[in-house]
């Protein structure tokens, strides 16, 4: 039983001090994750805004199609990913593997189904009535639509804070992707699951400490956001 | 509006930073390497001095010599260092490799708890896999191809007795050195590990291991490390240059002594032995 206690009270000397290598997986993974939840907000909520104002056929099927891989495993994803970025695959040249990119384009693909999802979501859950009032007010267009998805800016923060918190806790992707290199792509949750593997806890516990603070903070800001939505 | 196109400038500006980042180039090295260099520490504590010799910076992907000749064909490293004659010169063959050299050694021991309950103890290894076969105790397997995997296959082979695949007491685990240990201790169990990185194992129990070495010794038990370049005209974007000044570091005197000086609990794990 000690050496839990032991590995809690060293692992937060480790943050207290600034342990380097602490450090640079907690840095990593705020870098890698920033990366791939920007690519997936610019890309998502385009796709899902257009899902959720307008009417088209085949448009259940991209819902359900999104929806689906909403519960696509981290580690099938890195397959893919590793297939198509690796030297050998048709995306080699680019020399992703064993990159941060390399693991934000993983990341980025476990992201976007939530962004999209939920933006649709929002988007349809708006008031019907606010078309109508925007139309009388002599919007038209490109106008008509960036005003109600700014309507819905709350709940497409709340798509944003959900998909962060998949992206920062992910394992599977980030390992296959990255390689677990030291100080450039050994993220926390990678970081954990190797001192995990040596039989070494201090500084697992101690990324375990700040990745449960990261999800205590997108959950908060979450519910801050519900707040100020429901508003 | 305005506001909205000022954040989304900000947010590019932050992605060509993070790609400026990316493209800021020290020469790096990419290598492929066994569990077994990494969990040590060896690579830790050699990559500095390397850096600080030749100013190339060495970044490394462990996984088990299988997946590192794997890594290797596919082009995604520049280098390998790796543990397992056999398949190394199987992939020399193929044409995947070039300039491979010794570079350093140590030994495969047999590990098991300290009471040991299948008596094993001394035996030669022969006699040691075949009593732990018919005793059907507890035997972790890396199971994943790696050089320590190979070589435990290959002991299985010498002492005569079908490799225990689907037996109840033999648990392949899929993972790495210290992890497979770990679980040996767990099941109270035995199994084969090279000897740097018992030493880790022993420094991780503060030289107080649930499990200790009851078989080594053995000449079947040699454990060779050697580093191979990936073969530059099969792959247009390795770092050849790279590689060949890393190879001549880790065969120079210089990098010899960096291995041989290398300690843990006052040990030494890694005996340098380039040719």
């Amino acid at each position: 039983m000690d050496y839990i206690l032991e590995g809690l009270i060293n692992g937060i000397i480790l943050l207290v001090s600034g342990d380097e290598e602490t450090y640079s997986a907690i840095w990593t993974t705020l870098k890698v994750s920033t990366m791939s939840i920007i690519a997936s907000l610019i890309i998502g909520i385009p796709i899902g805004f257009v899902l959720g104002y307008f009417d088209f056929p085949g448009k259940r099927i991209l819902r359900t199609i999104s929806d689906t891989l909403l519960a696509m495993p981290t580690v099938v994803v890195g397959l893919l990913v590793y297939a198509f970025i690796s030297r050998r695959g048709p995306l080699g040249s680019l020399g992703l593997l064993f990159t941060l990119p390399g693991i934000a384009v993983g990341q980025t693909i476990l992201a976007l189904p939530i962004v999209v999802s939920l933006t649709a979501e929002a988007v349809e859950g708006l008031d019907r009535q606010l078309k109508l009032t925007l139309l009388t007010l002599g919007a038209r267009g490109r106008q008509l639509a960036i005003s109600s998805l700014w309507e819905g800016r709350y709940a497409v923060l709340l798509a944003a804070a959900t998909a962060y918190g998949r992206v920062i806790s992910e394992v599977g992707a980030s390992m296959m992707l990255g390689g677990n290199i030291k100080w450039h792509t050994r993220t926390m949750t990678t970081a954990i699951s190797l001192e995990t593997a040596k039989g070494e806890f201090d500084m697992g516990i101690a990324l375990g400490l700040v990745l449960m603070l990261l999800a205590l903070a997108v959950n908060a800001a979450l519910s801050a956001f519900k707040k100020r939505a429901a508003q | 509006m305005g506001r909205f196109f000022k954040r989304a400038s900000l947010v590019l500006a932050f992605i060509a930073v993070f790609a400026a980042c990316a493209a800021a180039e020290t020469p790096v090295l990419r290598m492929a390497t066994t569990t077994s260099t990494d969990n040590t520490g060896l690579l830790d504590y050699l990559a500095p001095l390397f850096k600080q010799d030749t100013g190339i910076e060495l970044q490394w992907v462990a996984v088990g010599t299988g997946n590192a000749l794997a890594l290797g064909r596919n082009c995604d490293v520049d280098i390998l260092f790796v543990h397992d004659p056999e398949s190394e010169e199987e992939y020399m063959k193929g044409g995947y490799g070039v300039d491979r050299k010794q570079v350093m050694y140590n030994d495969f021991v047999i590990i098991g708890p300290k009471d040991d309950p299948a008596g094993i103890k001394g035996k030669s290894i022969k006699e040691a896999m075949s009593i732990i076969a018919s005793k059907k105790v507890p035997f972790t397997s890396r199971g994943d191809k790696s050089g320590t995997h190979m070589k435990e296959l290959s002991l299985w082979k010498t002492a005569g007795v079908p490799v225990p695949e689907k037996e109840q007491w033999y648990i392949q685990t899929g993972q790495g050195m210290i992890q497979t240990i770990n679980i040996a201790a767990e099941h109270n169990g035995y199994t084969l590990t090279d000897r740097g990185t018992f030493i880790k194992y022993e420094d991780n129990h503060k030289g107080n291991p649930p499990l200790v070495i009851l078989v080594e010794g053995d000449e079947a038990l040699l454990n060779q490390y050697s580093v191979i370049a990936v073969n530059p005209e099969r792959c247009k974007e390795v770092h050849y240059d790279l590689a060949t000044k890393f190879i001549e570091w880790i065969t120079s005197p210089r990098g010899q002594q960096v291995i041989a000086e290398f300690k843990l609990l006052g040990k030494q794990l890694f005996f340098p032995n380039a040719k």
